[in-house]
């Protein structure tokens, strides 16, 4: 009898414990399952993956050996990585694989590496210098990075500050005019990935006025350049008189263009109000909420709810996943800070779908549930989300890989007919 | 009969005193809490934790609990716009300057925030704040 009672309470505790790790905790269109690739690995930003299946995941500070590019193969064959390496000794965040050319950014910097035909790297202590000498002022300082299909390398240069005043971050303070930041940050630049040890001289800036982009791909059908900006935080705090908190939460919207060379998106100069569907000025130059910027700044291909940070972008191209999934954009969101004090929101992956190369506008949440939280509770503070996710790969079976940067998990998300 | 009128009396006193005393420092917490909320919270949450890589926490952080009041001050006054470790790591955000807040003001919100969450700092008074500032100030006319 109380054997048979021990048994019946370890059935139930197995049963529980298995239906918490369903999915990784996620939660998931039907069809689809999730599981932990890897945990622990420190903070994981971009991850890329060979044809082989090895993900190489860029961490932005060192782990406790010391590294900064982790590899993690997965030799069973059990979905879950076995065989984890790592070499590097600088933080940063972008990671792309090429051919057998793995490339991996500082906050300065760019560098390359060469696989051989294991996916082991060639040369892990001399890797060549792509690019350097890239400005790397705190704020805003990872450089992501993605290819064309011609072996053209786009970097972001993230702006150094908020909104470009004249002192960073201060209750009602002036834009400058021009804004000084523009010439070598809040943008694009494109590099020839074939040369080495490049700076500014050497590269041209395709594209202006993004604050902060940490998601970007080269979108293979449309062949062109799509990317995802962090709008500008703190309307509320510095100019409370135009802005109430609830309205800071909802503005501006986080944006996703789809990149020509020579576009602009207006920042520092406007930002994109998802109510009024405007791009509206900004109150650091004399906007009140209300005023239209200039008619010749790019519009969002799709614009989301403020402050969730964009972090990853991933054009699926895959034949796993339904064929609606089939060359849209998946996009991680962080989650927010600059909500509060309404709660935070974000921590999940989204999915845009195109048609034809161009996004439909619409976007819907495809994999949520990375914060952890139980019964879907909202995050008030950003640091006790239990997962963020950043980077965003496809794996040559067509699953899906999502890293998180706070203790460095990857989900791996397939799908089953 | 007398000495026991003026030994209770004095006692009465000592009573009230304490009673006052405890209720300023309420009063002062709370007006420490009020300025947090406006001035601090979005930045760095309502719990103190700050946001991971951007900006820093104050619950736990060891230079906020620490012994350096006119460090604490000098930040809150002037902002802070430097690539420090804090407890081994980094924070990229630069913080606002509040040189309107008061040297009362800043002495409520550095004792609000030495006190709570799971701070059990030492709480610092108006005079300790004013004693920063004139430090400061000689610093950094040096």
């Amino acid at each position: 009898m109380k054997k048979g009672i021990y048994l019946l309470l370890l059935s139930i505790s197995i049963h529980f414990l298995a239906k918490a790790q369903d999915n990784a905790g996620l939660t998931l269109p039907t069809g689809f399952k999730a599981n932990l690739f890897a945990e622990n690995i420190g903070s994981a930003r971009h991850i890329a993956i060979s044809k082989n299946g090895v993900v190489f995941a860029k961490l932005n500070r060192a782990d406790k050996q010391g590294r900064t590019i982790i590899r993690l193969a997965d030799e069973n064959k059990d979905g879950v990585s076995d065989n984890i390496t790592g070499w590097a000794n600088y933080g940063g965040t972008g990671i792309y694989l090429t051919g057998n050319a793995l490339y991996a950014s500082s906050n300065e910097a760019v560098f390359k590496y060469e696989l051989d035909s294991k996916d082991e790297v060639v040369n892990p202590l001399s890797p060549i210098t792509v690019v350097s000498g890239l400005i790397s002022r705190r704020q805003h300082e990872s450089k992501s990075i993605t290819f064309d299909k011609t072996n053209n390398i786009y970097v972001n240069i993230g702006a150094y500050s908020n909104a470009c005043q004249e002192k960073d971050r201060t209750p009602g303070g002036k834009g400058m005019m021009p804004c000084p930041i523009l010439d070598s940050a809040g943008g694009i630049w494109k590099f020839d990935a074939s040369k080495e040890n490049q700076t500014y001289g050497d590269g041209k800036r395709y594209a202006t006025g993004l604050r902060n982009v940490i998601g970007l791909d080269w979108n293979p059908q449309a062949n062109k350049l799509y990317v995802a900006q962090h709008g500008r935080d703190q309307l509320n705090t510095f100019f409370p008189s135009l802005y109430t908190d609830a309205q800071n939460a909802e503005l501006p919207a986080e944006t996703f263009y789809e990149i020509n060379e020579g576009d602009n998106a207006g920042w520092p100069y406007v930002y994109y109000d998802n109510f009024q569907h405007k791009k509206i000025v900004s109150p650091e130059y004399g906007g009140d909420g209300k005023k239209e910027g200039a008619s010749d700044i790019k519009n969002p291909a799709v614009a989301f709810p403020a402050h969730m940070a964009p972090m990853g972008v991933l054009f699926y191209t895959g034949n796993q996943f339904p064929a609606k999934y089939k060359n849209g954009a998946f996009i991680t969101f962080h989650g927010s800070w600059n909500r509060a004090p309404l709660p935070q929101e974000g921590f999940f992956v989204a999915f845009v779908p195109f048609k034809n190369g161009k996004a439909t506008g619409e976007w819907e949440i495809f994999a949520n549930g990375f914060a952890g939280t139980v019964d879907g509770a909202k995050i008030t503070s950003t640091r006790n989300a239990k997962a963020r996710p950043c980077g965003l790969a496809q794996g040559p079976d067509g699953s899906i890989y999502v890293s998180d940067d706070t203790k460095g998990s990857i989900f791996k998300i397939s799908y089953q007919k | 009969m007398g000495y026991s009128k003026i030994r209770c009396f004095l006692f009465g006193a000592i009573i009230i005193m304490l009673f006052v005393s405890i209720k300023t420092q309420a009063q002062n917490l709370e007006n420490g809490k009020k300025i947090y909320q406006t001035k601090c919270l979005v930045c760095h949450q309502s719990d103190g934790g700050g946001v991971p890589n951007m900006n820093a926490p104050l619950d736990g952080a060891s230079n906020v609990i620490g012994n350096d009041i006119a460090r604490l001050v000098k930040i809150i006054k002037n902002g802070f716009n430097e690539r420090v470790e804090l407890d081994g790591l980094y924070y990229s955000n630069s913080m606002t300057a509040n040189p309107d807040l008061t040297p009362a003001q800043i002495s409520d919100v550095l004792s609000y925030i030495r006190t709570s969450w799971s701070n059990k700092a030492t709480k610092v008074t108006t005079v300790q704040v004013q004693q920063a500032i004139k430090g400061n100030q000689k610093t950094s006319a040096k």
